[in-house]
Formats: C-alpha cells, sequence, structure tokens
C-alpha cells in the first residue's frame, strides 16, 4: 500500500471586517455574502434594506476604503461615474478586503413629499 | 355514566399540556382580552381571585388561569395524566431521578385534584395532575353540531395547545422529560454550533409539541403560550381581531416552518406573548425527530426576539 | 364585464437587469407561462388563468422599473373614442403600430402627469387558458410556482397625482374607490381608482419622483393561496417585503417581495365588489399605517421608499 503524503487542509476564507466612517460601528462579512445581509448582524442600526435586488437604489454606500466586487445594479442608482468613484449598491457587493463605507442611499422618504 | 379507566399506558402516562397560570397586572383588563380578543371561555373565579378560562372546545374546566401580580409571567405548567395511579407512580419515578416533588391538594385549584409540582433546571415549575371536572365544550355529548358560536367571539381559539418556555439547562430538561416522564421529540433548533441543541419540541401526544423549551441565560421565563384554532383563515381573522382591538402584534401572519405553523403572535394587557397558529401533522414516538439548523430556524427566531426588544417591549415576560 | 370603456389592466411592460435570471423566476418561481419572444429580445408571459396571449413584457435592461401599463379596452370604437377624448384633453398620444408587440393590435400611447406611460389597445389573441372553452374542466392540474390567476393592477409612484387621476376619471372614466389624504386632510397621498367591479384597477401614491413603480400585482383566488405563495417565496429565498399580511385599503390579503431585479409584486387575494354608485371610502393621515398594513397598523420604511 502506498502512502500519500497529507495533503494540507483547504483554506478557509477569512471574513472581513467591514466599517461604517465615523463610527465604531463595524460587522464581519465573508466573500460570498452581500455587504447588505451581513450589515443585519447590527440589527436596526445596520444599512437600509430595500428590494435586495439592484433595483431601488435604497442600501447604495460609498467604499471610501477596501475593495469589492459588484453584482448587476441598477445604472440609475449608480452609473459609470458613480460606481468609478465607490459607489455600489450593499446588496450586490461582496467583500474582496476588509472595507470602510458611508451609507449613500436615499434618505428617509416623508409621505408624499414632491419638490 | 360510568367509562372504565383505560389500563395505565406504563411508557406514556401523560396524556398532555392541561393548563397554565399566568400573572398578569391588571385582571378586568386581562379578562377583556382573553375573553373578547382572544375568544376564551370564562369558567370561574376562585377565593383568591384567580381568574379561570379555557379554550370554546376544550372540555376540562379550564385551562388558562390568571393571577394577579406585579411582575408577569408564567407560574407554573401542568400536564394532565391519564390515572391517580399514574400519578404515583411517576411521583417515585421523579424521586428516584432525584427530583424534589411537593403535593399541593386536591381544589387548590378549581375543580382540579391533586397536583405534584417540581421545579426543572431551566427554572420553570412543571405539575401533573391526574383529575380535572369535564365541563364540556358547550356542546351536547350526543348527535352534536360541528361547533359553538362561542368559537366566533374574537379569536375563536379552540384550545390552548403548549406552552414555549425560555431558560437553561436544555440538556437536563430533555433527559427529565424523555427518560421519566415520557415524551418525544418532535423537531428541534441547532446552536449555531451545530452540536448541541438550541430548542426543543417536546410532545406527549399526537400534537408536533405539548412544550417547546428554547435556551436562555435567564430562568424561568415565558415567550409565549400558543392557543390553536382550526384553519389559516382563522390565522388571518385573529390578525385582523387583533389589529381592530389594537393589541400590539408581534410576528406574524407568517408561515413558521417549525412544526408548519401559520402563525401571528401578540402581546397580552400585561405583555406575556400569545400565539395563535394553525397547522402541525401527527407527531410520532417512533418518527425521527426533524432537525432544524441555526441558520434556517434559529438564527430568525433570534432576529424576531431582537427585533421585538428593539421596539422596547420585553420579549420574555 | 365591462363597467366602463376600459376592460382591465392588460399588460405590464417591465425593466429587468437580467433577461434569462428573470425569465427563469417569472416562469418558474411566479408560474407565469411564456408565451413568446420577439426580435427584440423581448420575453412575453401571462397567467395561466388568462385568456390574451400576455400580460407581462419583459426587457433587458440597466435600469429596472416598468415601462408601460396597458390597459384593455372594449373594443376598436372605443379606442377611436378614447383617442379623441384624449386629444380634447391635450394629451399628446403616439400610435404604437400593430404587431409591434406579438399577438397585440394598435396601442395608443401617452405619458400622463405622473410621468408614467400608459397604453390602450383593443386587440389581443385569445389564447386560451389551457382549457377548451367547450365543458372545460375547473382547474388545471400541475402548475408550477405561485401560479395566479391574473395579473391584477399596478400601484406607480409619481409627483402630480391629482393630474393623473383627474386623467383617469375624466378621459378614461375611472371611478374613484379609496383614498388615503396627507395630513392637511385635504391632499390625496393614495388613490385607488376602478374602471370594473375590482376594488382597483389602479393605483397612484404621491411621491417626490415621476415615473416610478410601486409594485405590480398577481391575484390568487383564497388565502390558502397567498399562504402557500408565502412558503414558495420563502423555499425560492425571494427578498420579502411584508406579509402575508391585510390592506386596509381594498381589504386584500397580500405578500409584497422584490423580483430578480428588485421590482416590487404583489400576491394577493381578496378585496370586494366595487359598484359606481358607491362613495369612496376614506382614510385620514394619522391612519395610513392601518390603511397600508392592517396587522402592523404602521407603513415601513421601505413603503415610501423603495421604487424603480
Amino acid at each position: 500500500m502506498t502512502t500519500t503524503p497529507p495533503t494540507p487542509p483547504p483554506a478557509v476564507p477569512t471574513d472581513f471586517v467591514v466599517r461604517l466612517r465615523g463610527s465604531a460601528l463595524h460587522f464581519r462579512c465573508a466573500p460570498d455574502t452581500s455587504l447588505l445581509d451581513a450589515s443585519a448582524a447590527l440589527g436596526a442600526l445596520g444599512l437600509r434594506v430595500g428590494c435586495r435586488g439592484g433595483g431601488c437604489g435604497v442600501c447604495r454606500v460609498q467604499i471610501d476604503s477596501g475593495r469589492v466586487r459588484t453584482g448587476r445594479m441598477s445604472r440609475a442608482h449608480v452609473d459609470e461615474t458613480g460606481h468609478a468613484a465607490g459607489l455600489v449598491l450593499a446588496c450586490r457587493a461582496y467583500p474582496l478586503s476588509d472595507l470602510t463605507l458611508s451609507p449613500a442611499g436615499k434618505t428617509t422618504t416623508q409621505p408624499g413629499a414632491c419638490p | 355514566m360510568n367509562i372504565e379507566t383505560p389500563p395505565v399506558a406504563a411508557e406514556h402516562p401523560v396524556m398532555r399540556a392541561g393548563h397554565v397560570q399566568l400573572r398578569v397586572h391588571d385582571l378586568d383588563e386581562s379578562l377583556h382580552f382573553y375573553t373578547q380578543v382572544l375568544g376564551l371561555v370564562e369558567t370561574g373565579r376562585d377565593a383568591e381571585q384567580r381568574l379561570y378560562l379555557k379554550g370554546w372546545d376544550e372540555r376540562d374546566h379550564a385551562s388558562l388561569v390568571l393571577r394577579r401580580a406585579k411582575e408577569p409571567g408564567l407560574d407554573l405548567l401542568g400536564f394532565k395524566l391519564r390515572s391517580e395511579a399514574a400519578l404515583q407512580r411517576l411521583h417515585d419515578a421523579l424521586r428516584a431521578a432525584d427530583v424534589d416533588c411537593r403535593r399541593i391538594a386536591a381544589g387548590e385549584l378549581l375543580h382540579t385534584g391533586e397536583r405534584l409540582r417540581f421545579d426543572i433546571a431551566s427554572g420553570h415549575t412543571i405539575e401533573l395532575y391526574a383529575q380535572k371536572v369535564e365541563l364540556g365544550n358547550g356542546l351536547p355529548f350526543d348527535d352534536p353540531p360541528a361547533w359553538h358560536d362561542a368559537g366566533e367571539r374574537g379569536a375563536g381559539v379552540s384550545r390552548f395547545d403548549h406552552a414555549v418556555l425560555y431558560g437553561p439547562g436544555l440538556q437536563q430538561v430533555h433527559k427529565l422529560f424523555g427518560e421519566v416522564l415520557g415524551f418525544h421529540l418532535s423537531e428541534r433548533i441547532l446552536e449555531a454550533d451545530a452540536r448541541d441543541n438550541f430548542a426543543l419540541w417536546l410532545s406527549t401526544s399526537s400534537k408536533p409539541a405539548d412544550v417547546v423549551f428554547v435556551r436562555h441565560p435567564t430562568r424561568g421565563r415565558l415567550h409565549r403560550l400558543a392557543f390553536r384554532v382550526e384553519s389559516a383563515e382563522q390565522v388571518l381573522r385573529a390578525a385582523d381581531v387583533f389589529s381592530m382591538n389594537r393589541t400590539q402584534i408581534d410576528v406574524g401572519p407568517l408561515r413558521d416552518p417549525v412544526a408548519r405553523r401559520v402563525s401571528v403572535q401578540a402581546f397580552d394587557p400585561s405583555g406575556n406573548r400569545v400565539e395563535v397558529f394553525c397547522g402541525g401533522y401527527d407527531s410520532h414516538p417512533d418518527a425521527t425527530p426533524l432537525t432544524w439548523s441555526w441558520k434556517r430556524a434559529g438564527a430568525p427566531m433570534a432576529l424576531r426576539d431582537q427585533r421585538a426588544r428593539e421596539r422596547l417591549f420585553p420579549e420574555l415576560t | 364585464m365591462a363597467v366602463t370603456g376600459v376592460l382591465r389592466p392588460g399588460h405590464v411592460a417591465l425593466r429587468v437587469l437580467d433577461l434569462d435570471d428573470s425569465v427563469r423566476f417569472y416562469r418558474d418561481v411566479m408560474g407565469l407561462i411564456e408565451t413568446g419572444r420577439d426580435a427584440l429580445g423581448r420575453v412575453y408571459l401571462k397567467a395561466w388563468d388568462e385568456r390574451d396571449h400576455n400580460s407581462v413584457l419583459l426587457r433587458q435592461a440597466d435600469v429596472a422599473g416598468m415601462d408601460a401599463l396597458a390597459f384593455k379596452v372594449r373594443d376598436a370604437r372605443t379606442l377611436e373614442r378614447f383617442g379623441a377624448r384624449l386629444q380634447e384633453y391635450g394629451v399628446a398620444t403616439e400610435r404604437v403600430p400593430r404587431g409591434e408587440m406579438l399577438e397585440t393590435g394598435e396601442r395608443l400611447r401617452f405619458v400622463i402627469p405622473t410621468g408614467h406611460t400608459i397604453e390602450l389597445y383593443a386587440e389581443k389573441t385569445d389564447v386560451g387558458n389551457g382549457r377548451p372553452y367547450l365543458n372545460p374542466e375547473p382547474w388545471l392540474p400541475n402548475l408550477k410556482g405561485i401560479a395566479p390567476v391574473r395579473f391584477d393592477h399596478a400601484l406607480l409612484y409619481g409627483c402630480d397625482v391629482d393630474g393623473s387621476r383627474a386623467l383617469f376619471e375624466d378621459v378614461l372614466d375611472f371611478a374613484l374607490v379609496e383614498r388615503v389624504l396627507m395630513a392637511d386632510d385635504r391632499t390625496d397621498l393614495a388613490v385607488f381608482l376602478s374602471c370594473s367591479n375590482k376594488a382597483h384597477d389602479i393605483a397612484l401614491v404621491r411621491h417626490d419622483e415621476d415615473d416610478k413603480l410601486h409594485h405590480i400585482s398577481f391575484l390568487l383566488e383564497s388565502w390558502e393561496q397567498v399562504v402557500r405563495a408565502g412558503d414558495i417565496l420563502a423555499l425560492n429565498a425571494v427578498p420579502l417585503d411584508i406579509g402575508p399580511t391585510r390592506h386596509g385599503v381594498t381589504r386584500g390579503a397580500t405578500i409584497y417581495a422584490f423580483d430578480r431585479s428588485g421590482n416590487r409584486f404583489e400576491t394577493f387575494c381578496g378585496g370586494y365588489e366595487y359598484y359606481p354608485d358607491m362613495q369612496p371610502l376614506v382614510w385620514t393621515s394619522d391612519e395610513a399605517g392601518p390603511a397600508i398594513f392592517f396587522h402592523d397598523r404602521r407603513l415601513n420604511d421601505r413603503f415610501l421608499s423603495v421604487v424603480t
């Protein structure tokens, strides 16, 4: 019987730390979890939950430091310029490193407010 | 008419969850809530001013006893046994298992026989009893109609079904209920570590649960009392009734996959949580228990409790 | 039966961010039936119990939302009549030729004061509901997914709700069924309009952006079906907004959730029969909570801000 050398255990992907800029709030986010899903750990203090489909813009954040990969996002809320400047939708963004971000979505709308 | 008591089933002396005694702030307010909103029937009041109520379709005298007190919560949960002989046998079995029991005299609770009372590792007080006066459900025993219009008042719940209790010592509680009292496990929710149990659905009947235990650091807490209705339509109706009466709904209506319930949970005037639910299935002791992962069932429960807390309402009384 | 010249909402044209993913969702989870694809790459679907060729049109785009909401009218003569009335009213109309959409006749297209594109048409091919018109079975077995019986209505968000309401009432003969007022007790926050015996065929909510979609709505036949829909949505990890719950307005029992592009949809049952001799129900602003979410008795943050 031949002995095969022991294979090293598979590398476990590490969770990244995501901080909300200007506050002590932070949460851990796995590489395959969206920033929005991971922020649920903060409960009511987490990011605003909207459609979770990349369409409504409510969860838009500004990435101040770090890198993310993104899925499809509505260009109405993150256009090319914005994306280049670090705007992403949290429901469609997955961390590639530790991050600092600030909310950049719509502020809460008052009923029937019109310009 | 004499009906022969069936022979004591040695492995299965406990029939069902029978009564709970609940602490409430104000008896009048609570009576209104439990009869007009939840739809229970008032059946008595004792010398200590405790109020007695039951679901319209329950036959025994009372399943909910209300006691006025400063702090809301659960005083005790009682299970009905098949016979007085079973009561004695279980007393012996509990003593052998090093559980300190005391006997409460017949009549201390209205129309209820002698009770065996003991405390468990989760901090709750449990009782066993064999005898309670059969009041009936308002329908004749001969050629009865299918329902009583008492079932159309408020949410019209048919019966008190089970209690959900939070506390530590889940393993000891499981051992006691399983090995000494003859309960079987229908379903369980695992902890995040996927090893230990977070919640246990324990049955002594064919219901998915007569009692549910959930691990929590605080001893002796009540999460909710669960009352049964017969259809999802009635759960929707219960939610409407809660809203119409400005009863604060906590959760639902929703489908909770655990025990396949469609349910709505709300707070009584003292902050005790009640659940109106339908659904379930026949749970047998020979069936493999269902297991829920922390992610699928435990975390959502914890999140709901967190949200209730965030709304500045105590999730546990 | 047609109470007015407009019969019912006929189709909704949606923008989706990933067409294949969205077709899978609408076909397998919602249980709509795919009935065609055209040269522009648009996908056509209908609910199982609808007879006309299509009620949902999907187009891949960079931005989610609604391209147009179309109503079917009684016949070609009615279409002409509405065309004339729109012109008299001062609304610019565009004629979209027969066949621009598969199996659909000429459409009259115009923009309403809230910025939404509305269409009217008289003809769409009757492809049937899967059962013969002779001695039919009551329902189809082995349906996939949620399988609503029809596309029912849409709720649209925009600024000039008064202007859009006036157009629907004065030109298209819709009637006001219910309204939710703003804090001044006078201005409408939301209006629910019917062209039929349904509690609503279209609804509008005042909002600071024009041409926004709040939700498209699919009808189920019972509360049991709504609970079942909730189970299917949970099984498929579809993002939930709220429900199952009850609306105070129209009494519908409903679930709000989001499609794969964030467009909100509703699967609901219930309502009540509306007749044009009924006076409108009114909800004051302090009761806007139970008006929309009768069990929670308060609006959630998403109701006012999540639109596509």
